[in-house]
This record gives C-alpha cells, sequence and structure tokens, in this order.
C-alpha cells in the first residue's frame, strides 16, 4: 500500500490534465455564450413579435430544463435516432458536444441578464443620443454598451463562477475532465485503485481557480468604478 | 420667414388625444415659452416638434425645409429623421448626461461621431478633432465650467450638469435649442445658475423654445408666450399680454395659483 505522499506526483499529473480540459471547455463557453447571449439577448427584446416569442419559448427551454440532460440529448440524439453521430467518437466529438451544449445553455442565462442590463439604462440616454445626431448603432456602442457592462459585471461574475463548477457536469458523457481524472483512482489507474482522496483534491482546483477569477472581477467592477 | 413653422399638429397616444390642433412659429432669434400645468401637452409638443414622438397629423417646419407632413411620406423616412434632428438642440428635465465621458467628453461626442462622415476626415484627422476639442473646451469656459471639463456627471452638482447637458446641444449649432422643463429637477439655488446661462442666450439672440414653469423667468426672458391647456394652445401673445392681460379665464386661474404662491 502506498501512502498519499507516494501517490501525489501521479495523482497531480492526472488532474493536472484533467483539469486542462476543464479550462478549456470553461473558455469556450465563455467566448461562444458571450456573445451568442448578447444575439439571443436581442432576439428577445425584438419588436418583431414571432422573432421575441420564438426567443422566449426556446430560453424558457433552455432554462427550464437540466444541462446534463441537454448535454446527454446534444451527444447522442444524432447518433441514435438520426444514425448519424456527428460529433465522431472519442475524446473530440465529446468535447465538441459539451461545448455545443454548454455555450447554448449558458448563453440563454447570459441573455437575461444583458436584457435586464440593457433595459435598466434609462430611456433618456438613447434620446439625448437620438436627439444630438446619433445613429442607434452609434447609441449602442458609445452611450449604452459600457453602462450595460457595468450594470451586469456582478450578476455575470456569479453565472461565471457557477460555470467553472458546471463543467464538472460534463462527466456525465465521460468527458476527461478533472472530476473524471480523479474518480479513475477509485476504479484502478497507474497502479492506484480503490483511492478516493484524489477526487476530493479535486475541489482545490476549483476552489483555486474561482478564487483567481474572483479577484479579476472584483477589479473589473472597480476599474468601471469611475462613473455611476 | 419664420424659422419654425408648427401647423395643426395632433397627437394621441392611443384613445387619449393629448395635442389637439396646435399651430404656432418662431422667428429667428426670438425665445417663445411655453407654459401650463402638468399634463397640459407641453412636453409632448416640445418632443413632436423635434421628432422624438411622430405627431398623429400635422406639418412641422423648419426656414422651408418640411421636415415632417403626415399628408406626405417622403418626409417620413426613418433614415432621415436622424439629420432632421439637428435642427434642434435638446435640453432634457433630467439632464442625461452620459455618465462615462467627462463633461468635455459629453459635449465632443456627437460632433466627433459626426465628423466622421466627413470626406475629409481621414486626411485631415487631426484638425478636425483638435478643433471639436477647442469648440467644446470654448463653450464649457462660456457656461461658466472652465474648472470642471475633465470631471464626470456624477462628480458635478444638477445645475452643473444641465449646463454641460446646454454646452452639449449647442455643440452641434442647432437653429433651434428646445428646453424641457430644464430646471424642474433642480433645487432653488441650482435653477438660478441654469437660468442665468439661458438668459445670456438669449442675449444672443439664440432661437429657443423653452417649456418651464418658471414664470418669473418666462415673463422676462420670452418674447412670446404660449399657454397650453388641455392639449390645445389656450392663450398665446407676448409676456406683457398674457400675464398682465389675460383675457382667457383659464389663463387667470392658472396664473393666479403663481402669484400667490
Amino acid at each position: 500500500m502506498q501512502t498519499i505522499m507516494e501517490q501525489m506526483p501521479i495523482v497531480l499529473n492526472s488532474l493536472n490534465a484533467g483539469f486542462l480540459q476543464t479550462l478549456k471547455l470553461f473558455f469556450v463557453t465563455l467566448l461562444g455564450a458571450i456573445p451568442l447571449g448578447l444575439i439571443i439577448a436581442f432576439g428577445s427584446m425584438s419588436r418583431f413579435k414571432p422573432l421575441s416569442l420564438l426567443t422566449k419559448f426556446i430560453v424558457w427551454i433552455i432554462r427550464g430544463t437540466p444541462l446534463m440532460i441537454q448535454m446527454l440529448i446534444i451527444y447522442y440524439f444524432p447518433g441514435l435516432v438520426f444514425n448519424n453521430p456527428i460529433w465522431g467518437g472519442g475524446e473530440t466529438g465529446r468535447f465538441l458536444a459539451a461545448s455545443v451544449s454548454f455555450i447554448i445553455n449558458y448563453a440563454c442565462y447570459f441573455s437575461e441578464i444583458y436584457r435586464g442590463g440593457i433595459q435598466g439604462v434609462p430611456k433618456g440616454q438613447e434620446e439625448a443620443g437620438l436627439v444630438l445626431g446619433m445613429t442607434r448603432s452609434q447609441i449602442f456602442f458609445k452611450v449604452t454598451l459600457l453602462q450595460m457592462i457595468k450594470r451586469i459585471v456582478p450578476p455575470m461574475s456569479n453565472e461565471i463562477i457557477t460555470l467553472v463548477k458546471d463543467t464538472a457536469l460534463a462527466r456525465i458523457i465521460s468527458l476527461q475532465e478533472v472530476i473524471w481524472a480523479g474518480q479513475a483512482f477509485m476504479k484502478g489507474s497507474q497502479g492506484i485503485s480503490g483511492a478516493i482522496w484524489p477526487m476530493f483534491f479535486t475541489a482545490f482546483y476549483y476552489l483555486i481557480f474561482n478564487g483567481i477569477l474572483t479577484v479579476l472581477l472584483g477589479r473589473l467592477e472597480k476599474k468601471l468604478d469611475y462613473f455611476r | 420667414m419664420a424659422i419654425l413653422n408648427v401647423e395643426h399638429i395632433r397627437k394621441s397616444f392611443g384613445p387619449t388625444e393629448v395635442l389637439k390642433d396646435i399651430s404656432f412659429s418662431l422667428e429667428k432669434g426670438q425665445v417663445v415659452s411655453i407654459i401650463g400645468s402638468s399634463g397640459s401637452g407641453k412636453t409632448t409638443l416640445l418632443r413632436c416638434i423635434n421628432l422624438l414622438e411622430r405627431p398623429t397629423s400635422g406639418k412641422v417646419m423648419v426656414n422651408t425645409d418640411v421636415i415632417f407632413d403626415s399628408e406626405d411620406p417622403a418626409t417620413q423616412r426613418e433614415q432621415d429623421l436622424r439629420k432632421k434632428r439637428l435642427h434642434f438642440g435638446f435640453v432634457f428635465q433630467s439632464f442625461n448626461l452620459f455618465p462615462q465621458y467627462t463633461a468635455k467628453g459629453n459635449v465632443m461626442l456627437a460632433r466627433q461621431l459626426l465628423a466622421k462622415e466627413q470626406p475629409d476626415y481621414k486626411t485631415r484627422k487631426k484638425e478636425i478633432l483638435a478643433e471639436i476639442e477647442q469648440q467644446a473646451e470654448q463653450l464649457l469656459v462660456q457656461i461658466g465650467l472652465a474648472d470642471r471639463m475633465d470631471n464626470y456627471p456624477h462628480q458635478l452638482s444638477g445645475g452643473q450638469q444641465q449646463r454641460v447637458a446646454i454646452a452639449r446641444a449647442l455643440a452641434l449649432q442647432p437653429d433651434i435649442l428646445c428646453f424641457d422643463e430644464p430646471t424642474s429637477a433642480l433645487d432653488p439655488e441650482l435653477t438660478g445658475e441654469v437660468l442665468k446661462v439661458m438668459k445670456e442666450l438669449a442675449e444672443q439672440k439664440t432661437t429657443m423654445i423653452i417649456v418651464t414653469h418658471e414664470m418669473a423667468f418666462a415673463r422676462d426672458v420670452a418674447n412670446h408666450v404660449i399657454f397650453m391647456d388641455n392639449g390645445t394652445i389656450c392663450e398665446q401673445g407676448t409676456p406683457d399680454q398674457v400675464f398682465n392681460h389675460p383675457q382667457q379665464e383659464r389663463t387667470k386661474q392658472f396664473l393666479s395659483r403663481y402669484t400667490q404662491g
């Protein structure tokens, strides 16, 4: 029986590789969901009724069902029902399917935060832009956007920190993220088996990474403190 | 030749008719004050003139340029609205300064954006931007905020913010400057400094339409006073006519409340 200290280097190596996958999923989700959320927000605020109703319907479904189920459906549905496994096999396929699921899911949450942020900017700001001869897009980018960003940083920080931990859900389609890597040592891997501590140990990865994020997001909030 | 002609403006919000056949005109260099109780349609009239609201029917002309005519769809195109609004400067009751820009930034922003549409913008960029900055500084000096140029709106008092808003409107050199109850959000002490700036503008023959509850100011500064009641022009004339010799019962009633108070 090895001691924990002896197991440590092997375990850390494995967990690091897993956490890299966690980080990849995290950043890809943010990269996709931040702009997609804006498109969805504009869709649900559209004055064209069918579009806004359709968008709200989609947001309702995505927010009303578990991400875990969405991921299972997105990953298995094309292969099982259409006999067309579009994601391909292996880790690449799982990562793609997980990314798509996360991006859609988080974009819907972000869209609601954006909507609140945009609607929270007083109507007078838009009118002031209009009477100064600005175009709609100038008003959005030069007047509304930064005020909206300031408003949404706190709720977005919340979602972003939740996202870090939600990446663990990708375990359900066997994405080899950090918890998957930890769990492997329970079943037996690289000469270690029946060890439960590596899985507990993964908590530190989340904790430290979220600590860094909290500091960075706090700084961003501070940076936007120069106006009210 | 009048600089502004407003003909038979009507405006309804759903079943409620807020403006009922309003017509008046304004000469260049004149100041018209619109007075009346809350809900009489003063603000809506102002917003219809500069097309923040679309009149239900009627016609608005600036110089000889028809900027809105309910009979002529060619005057109602959305893409032309933007340029037409530039005939007017607009000062809001709630200032509506852009919080993320300094006082100077607020005054410069619209001109900087418009400058990009000039054909020689690329070649003369530095010159143009320098000129815009110089004009902004000059305007801020004029309204007495030389030492506040680099402050953000939340660092300014309400009166200072409203003065910046006036400078911001002046920067685009509009034909007509519109004020929508510019001092209603200010306490009496701060009201004075805003009125002083407006008085100076009147002395420089700036064409202005002022919706206000400041009766003394309307009487002293305006060339023409319009008293609105329930969506119509109840009475209009020189300040002397309206304030000292009102003909309509409703006008007397309204004014007596102010002189008593």
